[in-house]
Parts: structure tokens; C-alpha cells; sequence
């Protein structure tokens, strides 16, 4: 019970620890407050990096799939494999085979790995579902694949997208959380070393990866729904829920 | 009758967690045979099986296998021992030591003085005898007990390529001064914040590095030959040394105190154990000579051989343990 | 007491071989493979006890849920922000209160299975035709019958699908739990980060792990779902 009300009291140092610097634990360096900048500014940049590689290798890829039908299963098989594999390997695999590049390229190219599956299976998906009604008129009018994929699949299908990015993003966000183990200096730093950053340290830090969290997962869904075409929101207006958890033909769950 | 093969499905995976139930604190091996065959230097006594105790460490290799090494030792001469290895910095343990959480552990008395007890750089104790009479009275003060010293000490140093040594003409840390504010600084966490760390080069020494990158401690030699880091705080111990051709800069301005490693417990512990346990340990350190110490650090880092194996090899062919 | 001290046996590392060129080595991983033993069965253990106490707690909450559909969105509220803590983060939180070890662990990985598993029990039933319950009602089914002997049969691939994915990501998270004292393949891992040998096998026998459990959850699946067998 003790502790439990210690770590309630824990959290007013907490919020004191983000908003001003201080001493660390022993003396001797300066931890918090504005500290913290350039340890959220790191965090957003590999963030933001591995996002774009992922983004940029994985949407091509899930567009072109979706619509030509082909590796459903490949699809699978990446989805599933990628959710397999913990993230401390992906970015140990970098570190140990690849010693010589910057640590910043090593963990963001992890990330981008970690982040690839569900933004490759909700394109995947997300064009599948477009309805075959509509590409067949596409094409009767006479555009060409990437025409049709262009004007018509990738709109419809960017819910779904938005989706999988939005998933991915918050992934990303917390496990570059245990970049500092290699050099990499996130806002996992006060949370690993509490031993220099305190106890307000660890909380304070893991309040502020969270709240980057819920601000992405916020923000993103709003852009969700904003990319969501009108006629589709009327669609499913009708039944309460947006879209969660589409499955096609029960094989490929996407992320919502 | 779905809900028997659900039910069904369920008891399975019940026993198979059931069989595999397992916790992070294990019994520490029992090196092989050490009953029968030729007795070793340690004699088992049985009367120790009531005295129990959590080896701990900290976490990197020569702390492991310490830990492993006083482990098998003393569960050797009857001991009902506990590992709980691998725990964090000093200040880490020193906290698990006074929680309960182990019962002892090696921590070096130049650590000691500088992180639990506050010296100063100007104060410290170039003996190591009596570097280790200030833990000890450091120590007992806490209410904790630290057992005599082992023979080697392993000294935080300032490391640099040869490469690097060469190009900047590097032979003692005051020689950074120049150069300090073009190079990179590789340390562990806590090295921000001490004083035979990174704070003390800035205090004493009066170095500016461009930048300090906390890693985790293991990666210490990994970063000097990537190129990553320019400098690195390394241990004397450590086998890489040798092999990567590392040029330690000199301590010119005495920062650096002495540092053995001396097993460190719970008064509660060294009273219920007694005179038997410090000579036991005493036995089983005698051979942690500088050289020896390097070669067990060189077959787990170099050789990358499991702490466990390490230690039970040290035990074997110093002939503490029989067979 | 001797006055020499005894030296150790001083190995010869001047040669250049495997291990120290820090390649992928199969010798020194066939004799070195019981070190993997230990921690691989640890992970199992975190990962299977968690996905279970998860998968209780989910089911439980969902069951309540189902019935009672204006407790759906707060319960997801909660869950999500579990979700969404980092689970490093609660490692390190829960330590003082719970202390080191596999407790902590599980803890964390729990809660972060939670979100998964409770949303795809429900979704799993909210996919249940209308017709085949009108049906069950129709031939006088209890609610309660109707619960266990119609809707749960064919929420079932959800929620299987569900319990795969709860399954692969704990593995994956699991693997971090050593930052709380448990132990696992990610202590493993952690012990020689740069070893590429190390590396590779113990981040391989993670992903082999987590691949096995899909598999068999995913066997598991098809026996106990015969006419959805019948259906492909």
C-alpha cells in the first residue's frame, strides 16, 4: 500500500521533471525539462524516417498487389512474419551486422521494418474491397491500371490505409522507447537510466511517450476519417461502428 | 460438445504451462562430481546448507562471472546458493542489496568510494589496501559488511584507437584537452554522472566533448573499432584491449583509484554465515589474479563461452573444485 | 595456502577463426545451443501465461459486454490506453511495486493483450448472423444457450484470429521483458548484442516461436471448427 501511494506522489515529481530541468540522481549532469527537447526531437525523427521508408516501400507494393489479385498470400505470410519478430532483434540484426553505420540509420531502417506489415496489408486489403462495380466502370471508360489505381482504388481504399499507418505509427513511437540501448538517445533515455534520471524521470518521460502516442493515434484517426470519401461515411453510417477489423474471407485481418 | 473440445483444448494447454514453470532466480549448477573424485581445495560442509544466499551482479561480463564464480564456490562447500545476475549499474545492486532482493554481491572499491560514498577526486587513496579499509568503513556504516579484497583490480581507463592515438598524439587523458571538443565520448548510462566517468573528466581533466552517448556497457570496444566512437571508457581487464590494439591514455592527474573487487553483504547474512564463509571466499579469490581475471573475461568476450562454463573452468583448473 | 598463484590455462587467440572474425558460425552455435535452453523456455512460459491470463480477462469483459453493449466503448478505452502505453515503459514502472522478475513481466504483457483480444471476442459475435440467432430462438434456445452453443461457435475464427495475433506479439514483446528481470530470449539476445551468431540465433528462435504458436493456434482453430472444414 506504501508504495502504491509513493508512486502517486511520484507523479507530481513526474510533471515536475518534464517542465523543469534538474540535477540528475548523483550530481552531475542536467536532466529534464528542457533537457528532454532534444530527446523528443530525436524520438520524432526516427519516428518520422522510419514511417516514411516504410510508407514509401510499403504502399507501392500493397497498391500494385491489391490490384492485380496477386499474393494474397505473400501478404499474409509478410503480416504474419513481421508481427513475429520481436523489435530489440530487428534492431540487435542491424547493429551487429551493419556495426559501421550510424546507429540513427541502423534503428530507423528496423523501425521501418517493424512498421512495413500493417500498412502493406491494409493497402492490400483496402483495394480488394474497393468495389469491383466501380473498377469495371473504370476501366470501361478506358484508364489504364494506374489511372484506375490512382483515381479510383487508392481513395477508397485510404480509410483502411490511414488505418494501418495510424497502427504502425504508434508502434513505431513506443519501441523507439528502447533505442538509447544502442546509442540511439529517444525518450526511452530517462526510462531505461533511471538510475540517473530518477524515478520522476522514468514517469515523467513515460507519460510524454504516451501522450506522443495518443496525440498520433488521435490525429492520424482524424485524417482518417477526413480521407474517408462522403458517400462511403453515409454508407456506413447506417451501422454504428466505423470500420473495425475488415476481414477478407476471414484470412487477412487488418488493423483498423 | 464444442464446449468439451474447447474444455478439452484447454487442459492441454494448461499442462503445458504447468511443465514449463520457471522463474528468473534459479539454483546455481552443481559443478560435476565434486563429491566422489578428487576433492578440491573447497570442502563441502553441510551444517552450510541452512545459510542462504542471493548472489547477485552487475551487468557485464567480469561482474558475471564474479557472480558465477562465488556462486558455484560456495554452493561447492555446501551453501544453498541463489543467482540473480545481470541486475544494472552499482547503483542498481547496491538498491537490490539493501531491499533483500540479493544477499551479496562484487562491487569494486573504487566504485564504491566514488558512487555510494561521495569522495572526491582529491581524496582518494592510491593503495588499494586502503582503498579497501575506506569501502569497507564506507560499507559498514550502511550497515553492510565487505569481505577482503580480491588480488586484481579492474580500473575504469580512457581508451582510443591506435589510429587515433597516433594521428592526435595521444599518450595521457590531460592530452585531450586540445582535442576534446572535436571527439565523440561513448560511455555507460550512469557515466554522466560520475566521477571516474564522464564527470570526473570534466572536473578534473576540464575536457569539453563534443557530444557523450550513453550505450549500454557491453558495447564499450564495439564502438571505438565501428569508428562511432572516438573515445571510450574501458576496463583494464577487458581481453579487447589486447586484440584491437587500444592505446589507454594515462591517468596523469590521478583520477582513477584502485579498484578491487570485494564481495559485499548483508550484516545479517555475514553474521549467520561467519568466519566460515570469508575464508571460503578468500579461497576461492586467491587466484583472481590480473591475468587470470583477463582470461576468463577473454573466454567469455573473446571466446564467447557462457559465463556458467567460465566459471566452473576457473574452479576446476585452479583445483578448487575436484574432478 | 599456495604462495604461487596458479595460472589458468592461457588459450591461444592469435589466430583469426569464426568467432572472432564475428561471423555466422555453425560450429559455435551446435556447441553453444544449450544456452538458448533455458531462456527459450522462459519465453515460452511469459508468452503462453500471458496470452492466457489475457485471453481470460478479455473474454470475460467481452462476455459481460455482449449483453450490456454501453460498456463496449469504455472498455476499449481502457484497453487502448494500455495498449498504448509503451510496454518498456510500464516494465520500469511496475519494478518497485512488483519487483523483478517474471510477475512484472507478465503484468505488462497482459495489459497490452488486452485491446487485441477484447476486441476481436466482440467483434467475433457482433459477426454472428442475425439469422442464425433468430434461428437458435426460434427453437427455444436460452440466452444463455444460445450464447455458448451458437454464437461462440461461429464467433470462433475471430476470435482464434484474434488469440494469433495476441499470441505474436507477446513473443515479440516478451522479448524485453529481461529489462524487468525476467528472463527470455531477449536476454539471450541482449548478452552479445554484436555477435552476429548470438544475434541471429536468438532473435531467429523468437520468430520460430512465434511462427509455431500461430501455427498451432491456427490447428487448433481448424479442429475444433469442422464446418467451416467442410466450407473450403
Amino acid at each position: 500500500m506504501s508504495a502504491t501511494l509513493a508512486f502517486l506522489g511520484d507523479f507530481g515529481d513526474a510533471f515536475d521533471y518534464i517542465f523543469n530541468s534538474r540535477e540528475s540522481e548523483a550530481g552531475g549532469a542536467r536532466v529534464g525539462g528542457s533537457e528532454l527537447l532534444p530527446l523528443l526531437w530525436t524520438h520524432l525523427k526516427v519516428t518520422g524516417v522510419a514511417m516514411a521508408i516504410a510508407i514509401a516501400i510499403a504502399l507501392p507494393v500493397g497498391l500494385a498487389l491489391g490490384h492485380s489479385g496477386r499474393g494474397a498470400f505473400a501478404t499474409i505470410s509478410v503480416s504474419n512474419v513481421g508481427r513475429a519478430v520481436p523489435s530489440i532483434a530487428l534492431i540487435a540484426f542491424f547493429v551487429a551486422f551493419f556495426p559501421s553505420t550510424p546507429e540513427f540509420w541502423n534503428v530507423a531502417v528496423a523501425l521501418a521494418l517493424l512498421a512495413i506489415p500493417p500498412i502493406l496489408t491494409n493497402a492490400y486489403v483496402g483495394v480488394r474491397q474497393v468495389s469491383r462495380d466501380a473498377v469495371d466502370a473504370a476501366r470501361g471508360m478506358g484508364m489504364s491500371s494506374i489511372q484506375i489505381v490512382r483515381s479510383v482504388e487508392l481513395p477508397l481504399a485510404l480509410p483502411l490505409i490511414f488505418g494501418g499507418i495510424k497502427t504502425s505509427t504508434v508502434n513505431v513511437i513506443a519501441t523507439a522507447t528502447i533505442a538509447p540501448l544502442v546509442g540511439v538517445l529517444t525518450l526511452g533515455d530517462p526510462i531505461i537510466s533511471g538510475t540517473v534520471h530518477g524515478r520522476a524521470g522514468q514517469i515523467g518521460a513515460s507519460i510524454v511517450v504516451a501522450a506522443l502516442a495518443v496525440f498520433a493515434e488521435l490525429g492520424l484517426s482524424a485524417v482518417q476519417r477526413a480521407v474517408t470519401p462522403t458517400g462511403v461515411k453515409l454508407e456506413r453510417g447506417a451501422s454504428a461502428r466505423a470500420p473495425r477489423l475488415g476481414t477478407l474471407k476471414r484470412r487477412i485481418q487488418t488493423v483498423p | 460438445m464444442m464446449l468439451i473440445r474447447l474444455l478439452l483444448a484447454l487442459a492441454c494447454s494448461a499442462v503445458l504451462l504447468g511443465a514449463c514453470g520457471e522463474d528468473e532466480e534459479e539454483p546455481a549448477s552443481t559443478p560435476s562430481g565434486n563429491e566422489e573424485s578428487t576433492a578440491g581445495k573447497i570442502q563441502r560442509d553441510d551444517a552450510n546448507s541452512e545459510i542462504s544466499l542471493t548472489i547477485g551482479s552487475k551487468n557485464f561480463t567480469e561482474q558475471k562471472v564474479l557472480g558465477e564464480i562465488y556462486a558455484q564456490g560456495l554452493e561447492a562447500a555446501g551453501y544453498t546458493i541463489s543467482k540473480d545476475l545481470n541486475l544494472g549499474d552499482e547503483k542498481t545492486a547496491l538498491a537490490a542489496l539493501k531491499s533483500g532482493e540479493i544477499t551479496a554481491y562484487p562491487e569494486y572499491t573504487g566504485t564504491a568510494l566514488l558512487s555510494f560514498f561521495g569522495k572526491q577526486a582529491d581524496e582518494l587513496p592510491k593503495d588499494p589496501q586502503a582503498a579497501y579499509e575506506e569501502a569497507r568503513a564506507g560499507f559498514e556504516a550502511d550497515g553492510l559488511v565487505a569481505l577482503p579484497p580480491t588480488p586484481f583490480t579492474s580500473s575504469n581507463e580512457v581508451a582510443v584507437t591506435q589510429a587515433t592515438a597516433e594521428e592526435l598524439g595521444l599518450k595521457t587523458i590531460s592530452d585531450l584537452e586540445a582535442e576534446a571538443q572535436d571527439l565523440t565520448l561513448y560511455g555507460s548510462p550512469e557515466c554522466r554522472q560520475r566521477l571516474d566517468c564522464l564527470l570526473g573528466l570534466q572536473e578534473v581533466y576540464g575536457l569539453e566533448f563534443k557530444r557523450f552517448v550513453p550505450v549500454a556497457i557491453d558495447q564499450r570496444h564495439e564502438v571505438l573499432t565501428s569508428g562511432r566512437a572516438d573515445v571510450s571508457i574501458v576496463f583494464t581487464t577487458d581481453p579487447q584491449i589486447q586484440r584491437e590494439n587500444e592505446v589507454l591514455l594515462e591517468d596523469d592527474q590521478g583520477m582513477f583509484p584502485p579498484y578491487n573487487s570485494t564481495l559485499v553483504l548483508t550484516q545479517d547474512t555475514a553474521d549467520q554465515a561467519g568466519e566460515d564463509l570469508v575464508s571460503t571466499i578468500e579461497l576461492i579469490q586467491e587466484q583472481l589474479t590480473d591475468e587470470n581475471m583477463q582470461e576468463l573475461n577473454a573466454r567469455v568476450d573473446l571466446d564467447k563461452k557462457d559465463p556458467a562454463t567460465v566459471a566452473e573452468e576457473y574452479l576446476t583448473e585452479t583445483g578448487l573444485i575436484g574432478g | 595456502m599456495s604462495e604461487l598463484f596458479a595460472q589458468l590455462q592461457r588459450r591461444d587467440r592469435s589466430g583469426e577463426d569464426c568467432v572472432s572474425e564475428n561471423g555466422i558460425c555453425p560450429d559455435w552455435i551446435v556447441d553453444n545451443l544449450d544456452r538458448y535452453v533455458d531462456p527459450f523456455w522462459d519465453h515460452v512460459y511469459l508468452t503462453l501465461t500471458s496470452v492466457a491470463i489475457g485471453f481470460a480477462i478479455a473474454f470475460g469483459l467481452a462476455l459481460l459486454a455482449h449483453r450490456r453493449r454501453w460498456l463496449v466503448a469504455p472498455i476499449v478505452q481502457v484497453t487502448g490506453i494500455l495498449y498504448t502505453l509503451p510496454s518498456v515503459a510500464v516494465f520500469f514502472l511496475l519494478l518497485p511495486l512488483t519487483g523483478r522478475g517474471n510477475t512484472t513481466a507478465i503484468i505488462a504483457l497482459v495489459a497490452y493483450s488486452l485491446l487485441i483480444l477484447f476486441r476481436n471476442v466482440i467483434a467475433g459475435f457482433d459477426n454472428v448472423p442475425a439469422e442464425s440467432k433468430d434461428a437458435g430462438r426460434g427453437m427455444g434456445l436460452t440466452e444463455n444457450q444460445l450464447l455458448w452453443r451458437v454464437e461462440l461457435p461461429l464467433a470462433l475464427p475471430e476470435i482464434m484470429a484474434g488469440l494469433r495475433i495476441a499470441a505474436t506479439t507477446t513473443v515479440g514483446l516478451a522479448a524485453l521483458a529481461f529489462l524487468a528481470g525476467a528472463g527470455g530470449l531477449g536476454a539471450a539476445l541482449f548478452a552479445d548484442i554484436n555477435f552476429r551468431s548470438n544475434v541471429l540465433v536468438a532473435g531467429g528462435l523468437a520468430v520460430l516461436l512465434a511462427v509455431a504458436l500461430d501455427l498451432m493456434i491456427l490447428a487448433f482453430q481448424w479442429a475444433i471448427t469442422p464446418w467451416l472444414r467442410a466450407a473450403t
